[in-house]
């Protein structure tokens, strides 16, 4: 499982590496994603289902920039039991793996059985069932997704997490509604977690997955507020005179990282928040602003103009001195790890130019892959199994969010509401 | 002969101050910082002596202050306006709230400390001019709350600015 994770890692700094050079040419073994048939889910019931589960799943399964869907007027069958696929179908369409699936009332609810071929070795990889609500028929799939893709790349599959946003709608003059947004990763289900009037900013998970931080101006000051997900409680964290921006979980949700200026400029702090007792963690004059934990929860990235411009340090949560993690640009700042601490996603801008764009950072070896090409692109935020990654940008004047796969291959706006869209920020895996 | 030898040195001369003034800012983009939404606001009224009021009257009528990109660096327009606003609450005592503000280039939150660094300028210079501490507060709205729209230079400059509110 560790090989094949390091191959997989090292096959995507590969492709980033030789595509930054010229787009043409592909990688070894990797080069092209992996033909895959996700075919038509029976439906044993009256009225049609409200979604298209194959559908849904083939996304999935794309969205991972490992695998390509073959379209369906394609097929030369259309089984969806076990029992119906015959491998010389799926041989003639070049297809590496079938899933099949079909849906079954059951007692008011909806009961899925679904499997997954390998069409080389003609052998059945997994089967398996799940069952839930109409309105879980989505989870159901995302649900389906991470099962397959776990068999078959050995990778835990990130399509049952959620995505937080912020929108801002402009309905006139000194007059924007704002809200806070959470979706499923693929921008669909989006729910209103808060709206307001004024300002929201850079919301954030904690670790368990229900409990969100984030920055309201509700107060026509920017304060920091929890909010628990089920329950929609909220607490008010913060009310210092100044900045209180930027909130951070620690990675055993127990701590809270934040930008107060309240000592004059922006510094992080982070709380206990049991005990509400507040640490100082960085002291310089310049600014440092946007903390992000490293996994040991020992070390805190953040930003930094200390050198003149704004860069990527890190440092000892208990304080000490800050190293600088970035020479490369002259623009680094929102630095946000992948779960294994391997790569750094930040916003960059290169030596000599002026657009803003997402990069890939290694820390190990401080190679620097570029994975957006638009101007204006911030706000990165990764899957936590490194597959997938989303951001902000703008799009015909309107914030929009994309969402690319870490490999280069999949790159596709997501739906979202109406008005200007901004500041993703994605869940860890959920129960 | 002279006369043009001497105009070609100050044009390069010249040529040389903008290009310095340009790299200084960490090579952005030509053109950055060559908007300047205060630029002739008050500086036609100076030296006319019979008309200080009204010059005057112009000046406390400004209330919003630009900036270069990535800068918090007052510039000369900003500061005459900022000298009557600072007469005026030296005598009334009355609060104000100074909101900084950023251009949406950058990140997010990097831009609320950019506003609340510019905001902290004007503030710097009120106090210098005898203004209490306690009669400033500080906002930073970074780059949330826009005064123009859209992705140009020329909304951008109207965007980097601190707005001194009563």
């Amino acid at each position: 499982m560790n090989i094949v994770k390091s191959l997989v890692l090292l096959a995507l700094v590969w492709v980033g590496m030789v595509q930054a050079a010229d787009p043409l040419v592909v990688s070894h073994g990797a080069d092209r994603a992996i033909p895959i048939a996700v075919v038509p889910f029976g439906w044993q019931g009256g009225a049609m289902l409200p979604e298209d589960m194959a559908e849904v799943v083939g996304n999935d399964l794309r969205n991972s920039g490992y695998f390509e869907p073959i379209p369906r007027q394609n097929m030369l069958s259309m089984p969806t039991t076990a029992e119906g696929v015959f491998y010389r179908d799926w041989k003639a369409l070049g297809a590496q793996y079938v899933l099949v699936g079909n849906v079954n009332p059951d007692g008011g609810r909806l009961s899925i059985n679904y499997a997954l071929f390998n069409v080389a070795t003609e052998q059945q990889m997994l089967t398996g069932n799940v069952a839930g609500t109409q309105q879980q028929l989505r989870d159901m799939a995302h649900y389906i997704s991470d099962q397959a893709f776990l068999k078959m790349t050995g990778i835990k599959g990130a399509f049952s997490t959620r995505l937080l946003y912020v929108t801002a709608e402009n309905l006139a003059t000194n007059n924007t509604r704002y809200t806070l947004q959470r979706a499923d990763y693929d921008g669909a289900r989006a729910v209103t977690l808060l709206q307001s009037r004024e300002p929201i900013l850079s919301p954030s998970f904690a670790a368990d997955g229900k409990r969100i931080a984030y920055v309201s101006f509700e107060q026509k000051r920017p304060r920091i507020f929890i909010q628990h997900i089920d329950t929609g409680r909220r607490e008010q964290v913060t009310n210092f005179e100044g900045l209180n921006g930027a909130p951070a979980f620690s990675p055993d949700g127990s701590r809270l990282a934040f930008v107060l200026s309240r000592d004059g400029n922006p510094e992080i702090y982070v709380m206990n928040l049991a005990t509400r007792q507040l640490a100082r963690v960085t002291n310089h004059f310049a600014i440092d602003t946007e903390p992000f934990w490293g996994a040991d929860g020992q070390t805190i990235y953040f930003t930094s103009d200390r050198a003149g411009k704004p860069q990527i340090y890190r440092t000892n949560v208990n304080g000490g001195g800050a190293e600088r993690v970035t020479f490369i640009g002259n623009y680094n700042a929102n630095p946000k790890l992948s779960a294994d601490g391997k790569t750094m996603v930040m916003v960059h801008r290169q030596d000599g130019y002026k657009v803003f764009q997402i990069a890939a950072f290694d820390l190990q070896t401080s190679r620097l892959k570029v994975l957006s090409q638009t101007t204006l692109d911030e706000s990165p935020t990764v899957a936590p199994n490194g597959t997938m990654l989303t951001y902000a940008t703008r799009q015909q004047g309107r914030g929009v969010l994309m969402l690319v796969s870490t490999n280069g291959r999949v790159r596709i706006p997501l739906p979202t509401a109406q008005g200007d869209v901004r500041e993703p920020s994605w869940s860890p895996y959920l129960q | 002969m002279e006369m043009t030898k001497f105009g070609k040195l100050a044009a390069l001369g010249l040529a040389l101050a903008i290009a310095a003034g340009c790299s200084s800012k960490g090579g952005d983009s030509a053109g950055e910082g060559a908007v300047d939404p205060n630029a002739g606001y008050g500086a036609n009224t100076s030296g006319v002596d019979g008309n200080l009021a009204a010059e005057e009257a112009a000046l406390r009528a400004i209330t919003t202050f630009y900036f270069e990109y990535d800068s918090a660096d007052l510039k000369p327009e900003a500061m005459r306006a900022l000298d009557v606003h600072a007469k005026d609450l030296k005598g009334n005592g009355a609060r104000v709230v100074l909101e900084g503000h950023a251009d949406e280039r950058g990140t997010r939150e990097y831009n609320m400390a950019l506003g609340e660094r510019r905001a902290s300028a004007v503030q710097r210079y009120l106090v210098l001019q005898g203004v209490s501490p306690a009669q400033l507060e500080l906002v930073s709205y970074g780059e949330e709350r826009p005064l123009v729209l859209g992705s140009s230079e020329e909304s951008w400059a109207q965007n980097r600015r601190v707005e001194l509110r009563k």
